[in-house]
C-alpha cells in the first residue's frame, strides 16, 4: 500500500512541480518477479535531431521540383481528363451513356462512390481514432493519410452528383428553398447521405487544415521567395508557436479527434443505410453498418500502404516511416480484413439461419450466380490476401506488401460491385431480372478519378508538408521535458 | 523609432525550457510566453496557465448544430410543407437522427476550429515577436522565452541577469518598429 502511494506522489510531483524528487517508484514485487525488460521501438530511427526532421520535410516542399514529379503529374492529368471527358459526354448526351438501367439502376456510380468514400476512412482512423488511443506511431503517417481522405471524398462526390441525372439540379439535395416550394424528404437514407458525406468532407478538411497550421508557419518562416511568404503566411494565420497557442491547439486537436471518431463511424454506417434500409434480399441486413465500416477501414489502409510505400522510397523517409510503422499498418489491414471475412461468412450463415428463401437465394446467387467471378475476386483479394500479413517475412517484404495493398483495393471495389449488382440484377421476380455491364463511358469516368486523385495528391506533396513536423518531433526523445527520465 | 517589446532568451532543449519556466513563474513574472517547436508536455502547469477554453466553443457549436438539425427537419417536413410518408407522423425525433447527428458534429467542429482561432487571437500577421532575428528557429528546434517589458517585475538589468542565470542563451531585446 505504501509503495502505491509512493508511485502516485511521484506522478503528481513530476507533473506539477518544477523540482522533481527522487523517489524510488519501483514496487517491491518487481524485484522478486524480475519482469522482462520492455523494449520500445524508437519511432524515429537513427537518433535524428529536430533540425533533421524540419530539413527533411521542408526540403521536399522547398527543393527543386523533381523530374519524376512532372512525369507523374502529366500522366495523372491525362488520366484525370478521362473523367472530365466522360462527364462532359454524359451531360451533353444524356444519362443513357452509362450502363445502368432497369433493373440495375445503381451500377458503377454507386459502386465507385462507396469505394472512394471507404478509402477515405483510413485517414480519419489514423488521425482521429489512433490519436484518441494514443498510438504515437500515427504521427508520421497521419498528414498524408488525411490528404488521402480529403481527395478520396472529392472523388467520391463526383458520382452521386452526376448520378442524379440532371446535375444542374443537384443542389436540390440540400435543404435550400427552390421554385417548387418543396423540401428534401428527411426519411430517405439518400438524404442522410447528403448530410453525412458533406459533413465528412468539411470536417476532414478542417481537421487536416488545422493540423497543418504550425507546419505552414514553419514554411512561412523559412521561406525565401515572397510568394511563399505571402501564401504560407496567409494560411498559417500568423501562428507563432507560443505555448498559449499550443495549449488551445492541442485541446482543439483532441476535440476534433473526438468529433471525427463518431463521424467516421457514422459516415459508412449511413452509406450502408442506402442499402440496408431498402427491402431487397441481400441488402436488408443489420450487419451492414459494422461490416461497411470495417471494410472501409480495410480498404483505406490498403490505399495508405499503396501511397506511402512509394513515398517512403522516393523521398527517403525510412527513418520516419519505419518497418514498425509498416508492420502496424499491415496488422490493421489483417485485422479489418479478417472482420470483413467474418462478415461475409456471417451473412451466409444468417441467410441460411433466417430461412427466408429470397435471402437464401440472394446469397447463393452471389457466390454461384451471374456474377460469381466478381464474388470470387472479392473473396480472394479481401479474405485470403491479407491473411499473408500474419507472417513477419511478408510484412518485411516491402514490394510484396505493396502488391497485396493493391489487391486489397481491387477486392474492396469488387465487394461494392457484388453487393450492389448481384441483388439488383436478381430480385423477387424472374421476369424483371437483368444483367448489368458498364459502358466505355463508365470505365473512362471511373479510371479518370484515379488521375484526379493523383493530381491532387501530387500537388499536396509539392506544396504542403507531407508529415506533421511538430507531431513527429513530439514523439522523439528530445521532446521529453524531463530529459528522458521515466515519469 | 521603435519601442521595446520584451527580452528573449533561447534554450536548446525542452528540459532546459521546462525548468526555466518553473523558475520564471516562481520569480513572480506574469507577462511572459514560451515559444516552442512542439507542444511541451506539462509546460502549462509549469507556467501556471489553466485548461484551454476551446471545449466551451465546441459545446456551443454542438448544441447549435443539434437544434439546427431538429429545426430544419421539423420546419421542412412537418410545418412548411407537411409530407405524408407511409402514414407516419410528420415529425419525430427518431427518423432525422442522422441529420442532426451530422449537424451536431459539423457545427461542433466549426466551433472548435474558430474557438481555437478566437482564443489564440488569430489571424494576426503582425506580432512583435516576429521581429526576433531568429524567430524562425522556434518552429525548428529552439525554445524561446520572452519576458515582456509590460511585466510589472520587468527590469532591464535584473531580468537580463535572471535569464542568464537560468541558462538562457543569446539574450535579445525584441523591438517593435513603429511607423511615424
Amino acid at each position: 500500500m505504501v509503495t502505491r502511494v509512493g508511485i502516485l506522489e511521484t506522478h503528481i510531483d513530476m507533473a506539477t512541480l518544477s523540482e522533481t524528487k527522487e523517489i524510488d517508484a519501483q514496487p517491491e514485487i518487481m524485484s522478486k518477479v524480475k519482469p522482462a525488460p520492455w523494449h520500445d521501438e524508437p519511432l524515429v530511427l537513427n537518433k535524428r535531431s529536430f533540425h533533421w526532421v524540419t530539413e527533411k520535410i521542408c526540403g521536399i516542399v522547398e527543393g527543386k521540383t523533381p523530374i519524376w514529379w512532372w512525369w507523374c503529374f502529366i500522366i495523372a492529368l491525362f488520366v484525370a481528363s478521362f473523367t472530365g471527358m466522360g462527364l462532359l459526354y454524359l451531360v451533353s448526351t444524356g444519362v443513357g451513356v452509362w450502363g445502368n438501367n432497369n433493373p440495375v439502376n445503381w451500377g458503377w456510380a454507386i459502386v465507385n462512390f462507396v469505394f472512394w468514400i471507404g478509402i477515405g476512412h483510413a485517414g480519419t482512423l489514423i488521425s482521429a481514432v489512433l490519436c484518441l488511443l494514443k498510438q504515437k506511431w500515427r504521427t508520421s503517417i497521419n498528414r498524408a493519410s488525411e490528404a488521402m481522405t480529403v481527395f478520396a471524398v472529392l472523388c467520391a462526390g463526383i458520382f452521386p452528383l452526376f448520378h442524379v441525372g440532371r446535375v444542374w439540379y443537384a443542389w436540390w439535395l440540400f435543404p435550400l428553398p427552390n421554385a417548387n416550394a418543396i423540401w428534401p424528404q428527411f426519411r430517405s437514407p439518400l438524404e442522410w447521405d447528403v448530410f453525412a458525406v458533406s459533413t465528412y468532407a468539411t470536417v476532414s478538411i478542417l481537421f487536416w487544415y488545422m493540423g497543418m497550421i504550425p507546419d505552414l508557419a514553419v514554411l512561412r518562416d523559412r521561406a525565401t521567395q515572397t510568394w511563399r511568404k505571402v501564401v504560407y503566411g496567409i494560411f498559417s494565420m500568423g501562428w507563432r508557436n507560443a505555448n498559449n497557442h499550443w495549449r488551445n491547439f492541442e485541446m482543439a486537436y483532441l476535440l476534433l479527434a473526438g468529433l471525427s471518431t463518431p463521424l467516421v463511424l457514422s459516415v459508412h454506417t449511413i452509406v450502408s443505410f442506402d442499402f440496408a434500409v431498402a427491402n431487397l434480399p441481400g441488402w436488408h441486413t443489420t450487419i451492414f453498418p459494422p461490416y461497411f465500416v470495417a471494410g472501409a477501414i480495410f480498404s483505406g489502409f490498403g490505399m495508405v500502404l499503396t501511397l506511402l510505400l512509394p513515398l517512403r522510397a522516393v523521398f527517403g523517409l525510412h527513418d520516419l516511416i519505419t518497418q514498425n510503422h509498416i508492420n502496424n499498418m499491415c496488422k490493421i489491414t489483417l485485422a479489418t480484413g479478417s472482420m470483413v471475412g467474418y462478415a461475409y461468412s456471417m451473412e451466409f450463415f444468417i441467410a441460411w439461419y433466417g430461412a427466408n428463401s429470397y435471402e437464401g437465394f440472394a446469397f447463393v446467387n452471389r457466390a454461384f450466380g451471374n456474377y460469381w467471378w466478381a464474388y470470387w475476386i472479392m473473396v480472394s483479394c479481401n479474405v485470403i490476401c491479407p491473411q499473408l500479413f500474419w507472417f513477419r517475412a511478408i510484412r518485411e517484404n516491402i514490394p510484396l506488401v505493396w502488391i497485396i495493398s493493391i489487391f486489397v483495393n481491387i477486392g474492396m471495389w469488387f465487394e461494392r460491385f457484388v453487393i450492389a449488382n448481384t441483388t439488383l440484377s436478381r430480385d423477387f421476380l424472374p421476369s424483371s431480372w437483368g444483367y448489368y455491364s458498364p459502358t466505355i463511358v463508365d470505365i473512362f469516368t471511373f479510371t479518370g478519378t484515379f488521375g484526379f486523385f493523383s493530381v491532387l495528391f501530387l500537388l499536396f506533396l509539392r506544396f504542403l508538408p507531407l508529415m506533421p513536423m511538430a507531431e513527429v518531433k513530439s514523439v522523439m526523445p528530445q521532446a521529453d521535458p524531463h530529459g528522458g527520465k521515466v515519469h | 523609432m521603435d519601442i521595446k517589446y520584451g527580452l528573449s532568451a533561447t534554450f536548446n532543449s525542452a528540459k532546459d525550457l521546462y525548468d526555466a519556466a518553473g523558475k520564471i513563474r516562481s520569480e513572480g513574472y506574469t507577462n511572459w510566453e514560451c515559444y516552442t517547436p512542439i507542444p511541451v508536455h506539462g509546460l502549462d502547469a509549469q507556467m501556471g496557465v489553466g485548461r484551454s477554453k476551446v471545449p466551451l466553443f465546441t459545446l456551443a457549436g454542438g448544441i447549435t448544430g443539434f437544434f439546427t438539425g431538429m429545426l430544419i427537419v421539423w420546419y421542412m417536413n412537418s410545418f412548411d410543407y407537411p409530407l405524408i410518408v407511409g402514414g407516419k407522423p410528420y415529425f419525430s425525433p427518431i427518423y432525422p437522427f442522422p441529420v442532426f447527428y451530422e449537424l451536431t458534429i459539423l457545427f461542433a467542429a466549426f466551433g472548435t476550429l474558430f474557438g481555437m482561432f478566437f482564443l489564440n487571437g488569430l489571424p494576426r500577421h503582425n506580432h512583435p515577436v516576429f521581429e526576433h532575428p531568429n524567430f524562425g528557429r522556434t518552429g525548428d528546434d529552439r525554445y524561446l522565452v520572452v519576458i515582456e517589458v509590460e511585466d510589472p517585475k520587468f527590469d532591464d538589468e535584473e531580468t537580463k541577469s535572471f535569464l542568464k542565470e537560468l541558462g538562457g542563451k543569446s539574450l535579445t531585446m525584441i523591438r517593435e518598429p513603429v511607423m511615424n
